[in-house]
């Protein structure tokens, strides 16, 4: 327990070494989090804009066809 | 030979590799990163002059290293850009720019940390502690530059040149201990061979500036992914990729 | 390489070439403005006006520190050593403050030659180890010295 108690102290500077462990934990942690997030959601964009391109490209496609054909 | 490095210029090729390669690298990082900490914080000796707070060096010594080494990175990759006009190399820029400020924004902090019980001070405007601070200010001008530049195009020029020309801060924030007077002390670890630091408390800092190192290569690919889809959202290979046409 | 790659490459080279030179020139010129504290010698040869605010950097000599018991008052000589100036201080210390630990202070001479301080700072060399080594080291005469820039005069290590 006082060995426990001692680590968290770190020796009188708990006050600046554990903010610095948390302020680099929260960093690291953000860089991973929001470059993930950026990719999903431009992932996300261009399916949809993708598929919608496709539906378009297929509209034209078979409006062609009924054209040819009347 | 000409054909194996033509591939890494081509997007699809790149895009799949950094899918691939990706988890690999996050999971090595966790790992390192687990046990670079660990031991630093646990098992390593404290030290015989600042007793426990040196341990901050696990922490800001890896993000002041990784902070300068994005940017030697980002000033490469521009350089390229600008001669060769290869369009990955921009990817590799642009994708670095935010992890490098993030570690630059780090390196500053726990240093303030670090100087404040060791020094007696938060702050000083000496040669190291004034360069790192035009690092924050140049990755700032970096983005500020491309995201005030409407045309991709010459946002991405006038972004490169400046992360080229930039480059000369990074001599600068390294020799700053060794031409002028500081309050910051000169390098631990760049004198190989002699060793100013003891092995036990050396191998936990490699561990972590490794693990850095690895994390940046993590986002890294994952940032490069995102503007590879970007620039190449109407093309039909992206179209036919399995994530693409999933509904 | 094409005659257009060529020449942006060329550029490119020119564009670094020129922000080195104006770089080198440019702290060449300020170097002075860019060093943190001034040295004992830098005193010694009157490159200090008397009643200018500066920062002075060196070594607390072994033995010189005397203490008062009633208040914070504290007086030292600090050492390039070359060139040694008295120093007073009342206020807070940093917990690195000792003999024979490198310090920086900010302040100004006084008419008797004693730099009055208002601010000390420590400052620690790039050595790491354990308690047990270190005590190791200085009984063997071995303790490392550090490769810090302390101004005109660069400290000789013993």
């Amino acid at each position: 327990m006082t060995e426990l108690a001692n680590f968290f102290h770190m020796g009188g500077y708990a006050w600046y070494v554990w903010p610095s462990m948390a302020i680099t934990f929260v960093v690291l942690l953000a860089n991973v989090w929001f470059s993930k997030r950026q990719f999903k959601s431009v992932l996300r964009e261009t399916a949809t804009r993708s598929k919608a391109l496709a539906q378009k490209h297929a509209q034209r496609r078979s409006n062609k066809t009924t054209e040819q054909s009347s | 030979m000409f054909k194996w490095i033509h591939r890494f210029g081509s997007a699809p090729f790149v895009y799949r590799l950094a899918g691939a390669l990706s988890p690999w690298v996050g999971m090595a990082c966790l790992i390192l990163l687990c046990a670079g900490i660990y031991i630093g914080l646990v098992v390593a000796p404290s030290d015989y002059e600042q007793g426990e707070s040196y341990r901050i060096i696990y922490v800001h010594v890896p993000a002041a290293i990784l902070s300068m080494f994005v940017y030697v990175v980002m000033a490469i990759a521009s350089a390229i850009f600008l001669i060769w006009r290869l369009k990955l190399a921009d990817v590799v820029a642009q994708a670095s720019a935010p992890i490098g400020a993030s570690f630059t924004f780090l390196a500053l902090v726990t240093g303030s940390l670090w100087g404040k019980p060791m020094w007696g001070t938060w702050w000083i405007w000496d040669g190291r502690l004034t360069s790192e601070l035009l690092l924050l200010f140049l990755y700032f001008g970096y983005m500020a530059l491309r995201a005030a530049i409407e045309q991709p195009q010459s946002a991405a020029r006038a972004a490169a040149v400046l992360a080229v020309v930039g480059v000369i801060n990074i001599p600068i924030i390294h020799y700053s201990v060794e031409w002028w007077s500081t309050l910051h002390q000169p390098a631990t670890i760049s004198k190989m061979g002699e060793s100013s630091m003891h092995p036990s408390m050396k191998r936990p800092l490699f561990m972590m500036i490794f693990g850095f190192q690895l994390l940046y290569a993590y986002v890294l690919l994952i940032r490069m992914r995102t503007g590879i889809l970007q620039r190449e959202a109407r093309t039909s290979w992206v179209a036919q990729l399995p994530e693409v046409a999933r509904d | 390489m094409t005659p257009k790659r060529r020449q942006r490459l060329i550029l490119v080279c020119l564009m670094l070439f020129g922000v080195g030179v104006a770089a080198t020139i440019g702290l060449t010129v300020f170097k002075d403005n860019i060093a943190l504290f001034r040295s004992p010698s830098d005193i010694a040869a009157g490159k200090v006006d008397a009643g200018t605010r500066f920062r002075i950097g060196g070594m607390v000599v072994e033995d010189s520190v005397q203490r008062r018991s009633d208040n914070l008052d504290i007086k030292f000589e600090l050492t390039d050593r070359v060139n040694t100036v008295p120093v007073a201080y009342n206020g807070i210390l940093p917990d690195l403050f000792a003999e024979g630990q490198g310090i920086v202070a900010m302040g100004q001479l006084n008419e008797e030659g004693v730099f009055v301080a208002s601010e000390v700072l420590a400052k620690h060399d790039e050595n790491y180890m354990p308690p047990e080594v270190a005590e190791a080291l200085k009984k063997a005469g071995k303790m490392p010295g550090t490769s810090a820039n302390f101004g005109a005069s660069s400290l000789v290590q013993p």
